[in-house]
């Protein structure tokens, strides 16, 4: 489906958000594509990282934000390290799944992990992902 | 008093759009010394400078100030008017109210205020110079090449075919540079040696050309049109005259040093000729890897050359040589592809840069210019070529674009499919900048045809499986990560500077950009100058650029050297340092701070003099002198002050 | 120079053995470690929003204690806490706003946070305050033909303004096992992500990580992994489980706290504790190489 563009939509109100949250400015990419070869989860997203910077510029946000690759961001911060133009793409996944958890739910609820489970792991597991990934 | 004329442009819209050019004309028509003034549309064209020239006749002026732009861009156009017009040039001052005034304001109210007090201040100027006339200087018909790279070859034949005299200095063993390791060149696919041996016979053979090798400019001083150098020569351990080429040093030499010529990919002796086209066509002691040149320690060469060539008591010589411009051309190093840990170089035999893998592909080169990979001798079937490695990463390394390794790496995987037929090239790139003539069909071609598969993104890192390099890169136009399990990968690398042009420009004081690159002294109308009068640039050393460029560059900067030689006389700005004898006590303390080395006491009369030719104006001794004898011509301390009462009162 | 430890929560728990090797480990170099009171969890991973200071306080309160407990510097053992705390110190710091509205949430402490007590990871003390010369004088026991890969993981190299080392090309924690009589192998995994908390909702993809950088290390030759990081060591030891049924070819590798290697090479005895606490059982390994 083609994307229409217009002044409005490609700088509007959500896109500032996210620059404001990560402290990036995603214009800055020239979509070298480094961020997403290094990536070690790539291949589990819909959008790589280099996409949710591009659909970014395009203005197209509600389509990151419902994706699913900000969740599965494991915030390595290898695509922060080697982009050549110091984007912290980590931090822009950041403010894309703060931007989520501040309105709705995240994909984490506590009381979806089983109880044995909840035995064997270690509490830096679960903290971490709490504040990752719940709202 | 002087009767002047204020002439106050527009600049079209430029100036008029924020300065209120009416408004000026009127308030400063009654200012003391003021016999005429106007404002005009475009005061530097035809009938703007008519109308100075009318002024000038019919109201008997003495002086005029232009208001306009800059006065690097138009001060000569109006001081060749007051020429014309039969008054001394220096009788003209320009009141920059564009580039310091209206492009960098926008309040009218403000902007207005502003150009009057920077037009006040000019005709306070104007009030006080004096008629000057230029220094001349005659100009000695020489000119010096730095670097013997296929840009200083141009240079140096084009001015050596022009009938002057040249000489080259060259730091390596032999003329010829990065060019002479490539295999063929974009996008012709000739033969690099081919084309370039003649160039260097020609220049061996030249009557109108001195070539120094093992050698480097020490010292350059003088000025414009008369420079004198002091140029060192490595200790000549093999005398050219005797050697005959023979190579029994070379056999009998117990020492192997990884090859220069061939990045490494070979060994040579500490007694070897580069390459077998090497110009001049002699043997060098490489005395750093010399076992030692006491017989005691070793003196298997000396002991072997039959022509008696070998000396081993030679030592450094000076050589001292009058020029009158000089040329610039010491090129480009690679990268350092160390600096780049994730894709491997060093840690594995099959990652190699790309002018290793020209070596590979030259028929010169360790493989006779058949592909085999590094580690095992093997031919491999499936390479990778890693594009901007090193470049266009502000964050990590190069911030620019190399320029040529877009084109030189399409080649590469092009001489590869040529001698590879089943082989599979791969090329991860950013962007393909193939802006040169025929470049854009030579990528087409090979696209299309020569089953090259170009990758869209960056590589992420490399790293070793077996005997394979696995290669994890991105394609960002299908969106799927990347794996290739690849034979050998060939990282093509960023250019920069030469360490020679580093070295060379922190002992010759040369202007060099931010990124070490010598400046031109305008980005496009001053191309191949350096804001160094006398110094000309060509090649690499001033940019990235490919052969066909370098070649262009190096014609341009030989014409404009031309143009210096081939004139009798030079001339010289007469805004410089004089001295008033009354007022000097002697101190001296002047002499030690020109950097130009103008001003000497003379022992009879005890004051200071300048050297008018030396002299460029800078300033530095005005400041210093405690007894107010030095002072500027035309930029006087009363000058100045009633300059800076302008501005102080506000009004 | 009054230096404090740092647990965190998992070396309470989970990581017991990374703790009591740790401690063992110092007492012998004679550098006991001095556990800091009143210390409350890191944070756990450190919040990269740029305006939620609320995920910065459990941190800062912890540094905060320690500068009032007259701590110059803290060490932490995990490579989480160290990048959490130092994180956390960093952004607060350099944000005058930042600090002042911190402080306001202080108002329980004895005192406002000055950001006095640095945080260090206890690898940078062995090599630059202790140093592996001092070590290797130490060592009684070699790790003699024990060939280690080192995993680094994310958090002691990135972001690289506190990388412990090259955040590249590393070497610290192979040369720290060269000093200890083994052999330090560099595979090409060692600073690729494990999954890190994905392991509780995307449990696959740990699974697959964990299968990608334990072959990555056994094709480079090595026979164990040593890491610092506890949520590294689940996945990479605990998952070897899911990993295993998953992969029917995959063998599974031991993994390491540094701390229990240096343990036994030091000549301390090996806690049989602390083998409860491996999913994968060194034992063998360490009895093939005749270290217990
Ligand atoms: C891998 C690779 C492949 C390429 N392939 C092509 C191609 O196919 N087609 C193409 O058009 N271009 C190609 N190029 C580009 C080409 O090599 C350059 O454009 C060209 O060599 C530049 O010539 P130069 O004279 O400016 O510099 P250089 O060739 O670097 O020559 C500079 C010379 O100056 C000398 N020197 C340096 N400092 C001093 C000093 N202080 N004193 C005295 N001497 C000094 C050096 O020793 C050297 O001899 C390729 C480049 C690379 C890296
Ligand atoms: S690494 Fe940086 S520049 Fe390259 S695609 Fe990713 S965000 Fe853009
Ligand atoms: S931080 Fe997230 S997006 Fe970036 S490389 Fe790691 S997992 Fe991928
Ligand atoms: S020329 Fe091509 S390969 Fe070289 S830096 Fe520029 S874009 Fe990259
Ligand atoms: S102004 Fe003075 S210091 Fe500068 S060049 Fe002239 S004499 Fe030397």
């Amino acid at each position: 489906m083609s994307l229409k563009i217009t002044r409005e939509k490609i700088k509007n109100f959500l896109v500032d958000k996210i620059e404001e949250i990560s402290g990036q400015n995603v214009f800055d990419c020239y979509q070298c594509g480094i961020c997403s070869s290094g990536c070690p989860v790539t291949d589990y997203m819909d959008y790589s990282p280099n996409q949710v910077i591009r659909l970014l510029q395009l203005g197209s946000v509600d389509e990151i934000l419902n994706s699913k690759t900000i969740w599965i961001c494991s915030t390595c911060l290898q695509c922060s390290t080697r982009c050549p133009k110091g984007i912290e793409v980590a931090k822009v996944m950041e403010a894309l799944r703060t931007i989520n958890l501040r309105q709705r739910e995240g994909t984490l609820k506590p009381e979806d992990i089983k109880s044995k489970e909840l035995k064997d792991l270690p509490p830096i597991a679960l903290v971490s992902a709490f504040r990752k990934l719940t709202g | 008093m002087k009767k002047i004329g204020v002439f106050i442009c527009h600049c079209g819209i430029n100036i008029k759009d924020t300065v209120d050019v009416d408004r000026l004309t009127e308030e400063l028509a009654d200012y003391p010394g003021v016999a005429y003034i106007e404002n005009y549309m475009f005061m530097c064209s035809d009938p703007g400078q008519n109308h100075i020239k009318d002024a000038i006749h019919e109201r008997k002026l003495d002086g005029v100030v232009v208001a306009a732009c800059s006065p690097t861009l138009h001060e000569s156009t109006f001081q060749t008017v007051l020429k014309e017009s039969g008054l001394n040039e220096y009788q003209m001052e320009i009141a920059n109210i564009r580039e310091q005034c209206s492009w960098v304001h926008t309040d009218i109210e403000q902007a207005t205020h502003k150009a009057k007090l920077i037009i006040k201040t000019a005709i306070e100027k104007l009030k006080l110079n004096e008629s000057l006339y230029p220094v001349s200087a005659p100009v000695t018909k020489k000119a010096l090449v730095i670097g013997g790279g296929i840009a200083g070859i141009q240079a140096a034949l084009d001015i050596a075919d022009a009938g002057f005299q040249v000489i080259m200095v060259e730091k390596k063993p032999s003329i010829g540079g990065h060019m002479i390791q490539l295999s063929e060149t974009f996008p012709t696919l000739d033969c690099s040696q081919c084309i370039l041996t003649p160039k260097m016979v020609a220049l061996s053979k030249h009557k109108n050309i001195k070539l120094y090798v093992n050698s480097e400019v020490e010292s350059i001083d003088g000025y414009v049109g008369n420079f004198n150098v002091k140029i060192k020569q490595e200790a000549l351990y093999v005398d050219p005259a005797k050697c005959n080429l023979c190579d029994d040093c070379t056999e009998v030499c117990p020492v192997l040093v990884p090859s220069e010529q061939d990045e490494g990919l070979s060994w040579r002796k500490a007694i070897y000729i580069p390459f077998p086209q090497a110009i001049p066509a002699t043997y060098t002691l490489d005395v750093e890897n010399c076992l030692g040149l006491e017989p005691i320690a070793c003196g298997k060469c000396r002991e072997k050359c039959i022509a008696e060539a070998i000396n081993y008591d030679a030592t450094d010589t000076i050589i001292e040589e009058e020029v009158g411009a000089v040329i610039l051309a010491t090129g480009f190093d690679l990268y350092p592809v160390e600096n780049i840990p994730e894709y491997g170089y060093g840690k594995y035999p099959d990652v190699i840069t790309s002018l290793q893998f020209e070596r590979i592909l030259s028929a010169t080169g360790p493989t006779g210019g058949e592909i085999y990979r590094p580690s095992d001798g093997k031919v491999p079937k499936e390479i990778v070529f890693v594009q901007c490695s090193g470049s266009r990463d502000p964050e990590h390394h190069l911030s620019y674009c190399s320029k040529i390794c877009c084109m030189y790496t399409l080649k590469h995987a092009k001489l590869y499919k040529h001698k590879v037929h089943n082989g599979q090239p791969y090329i991860f790139y950013i962007d393909i900048r193939a802006g040169g003539k025929r470049y854009e069909e030579f990528v087409q071609q090979a696209v299309s045809e020569e089953g090259i598969l170009y990758i869209r993104g960056k590589v992420a890192k490399i790293y070793k499986e077996g005997d394979k390099m696995i290669v994890i890169g991105m394609d960002t136009l299908s969106n799927k990560k990347i794996e290739v399990k690849a034979d050998l990968v060939v990282l093509a690398m960023g250019i920069v500077p030469s360490e020679g042009s580093h070295d060379l420009v922190k002992r010759l004081k040369i202007n060099t950009d931010d990124k070490g690159f010598l400046s031109e002294a305008h980005p496009k109308l001053r191309p191949v100058e350096s804001l160094q009068a006398g110094f000309y640039l060509a090649g690499t050393s001033q940019g990235p650029r490919d052969i066909p460029d370098s070649v262009s560059q190096a014609s341009g900067a030989a014409a404009k050297a031309l143009i210096l030689l081939s004139s009798d006389k030079i001339y010289h700005s007469p805004i410089i340092a004089s001295v008033d004898e009354d007022l000097c006590s002697g101190c001296a303390i002047c002499v030690g701070t020109c950097p130009y080395g103008a001003r000497e006491l003379n022992e009879v009369s005890k004051v200071v003099e300048v050297n008018e030719i030396l002299c460029e104006g800078c300033g530095a001794c005005i400041s210093a002198c405690p007894s107010g004898a030095a002072q500027q011509k035309n930029l006087t301390d009363d000058q100045i002050d009633n300059m800076i009462k302008i501005i102080a009162s506000g009004k | 120079m009054k230096s404090g430890y740092f647990p965190g929560c998992t070396l309470k728990t989970n990581a017991k053995h990374f703790e009591d090797s740790a401690m063992q480990v110092m007492e012998v170099l004679g550098h006991p470690l001095e556990e800091m009171e009143n210390w409350i969890c890191c944070g756990t991973v450190f919040s990269m929003t740029t305006d939620d200071l609320m995920l910065q306080l459990a941190s800062i309160r912890n540094l905060l204690r320690a500068e009032n407990q007259g701590y110059d510097e803290l060490i932490t053992l995990c490579s989480m806490c160290y990048n959490t705390l130092k994180r956390a110190k960093e952004f607060i710091l350099n944000d005058e706003e930042n600090l002042r509205k911190v402080n306001d949430f202080m108002y329980k402490e004895d005192s406002k946070f000055k950001g006095t007590t640095d945080v260090v990871h206890l690898l940078s003390i062995l090599k630059d305050r202790i140093t592996f010369e001092e070590i290797k004088n130490k060592v009684t026991k070699p790790l003699t033909d024990l060939k280690i890969g080192a995993y680094y993981g994310c958090l002691l190299v990135r972001p690289k303004e506190l990388a412990i080392d090259d955040f590249e090309d590393p070497t610290i924690m192979e040369e720290l096992v060269d000093t200890l009589g083994g052999e330090g192998v560099v595979f090409p995994y060692r600073l690729e992500c494990c999954g890190a908390y994905q392991t509780i909702i995307e449990k696959d993809v740990t699974v697959k990580r964990t299968y990608e950088i334990i072959n990555s290390a056994r094709n480079a030759g090595c026979e164990a992994l040593i890491t610092s990081c506890p949520l590294c060591a689940f996945n990479l030891d605990q998952r070897q489980k899911e990993t295993s049924e998953e992969f029917l070819e995959f063998s599974t590798m031991p993994v390491f706290y540094f701390t229990e290697l240096m343990a036994i090479a030091l000549g301390l005895k090996w806690n049989k504790d602390w083998k409860k606490l491996h999913y994968i059982d060194p034992v063998p390994l360490l009895k093939e190489k005749g270290l217990i």
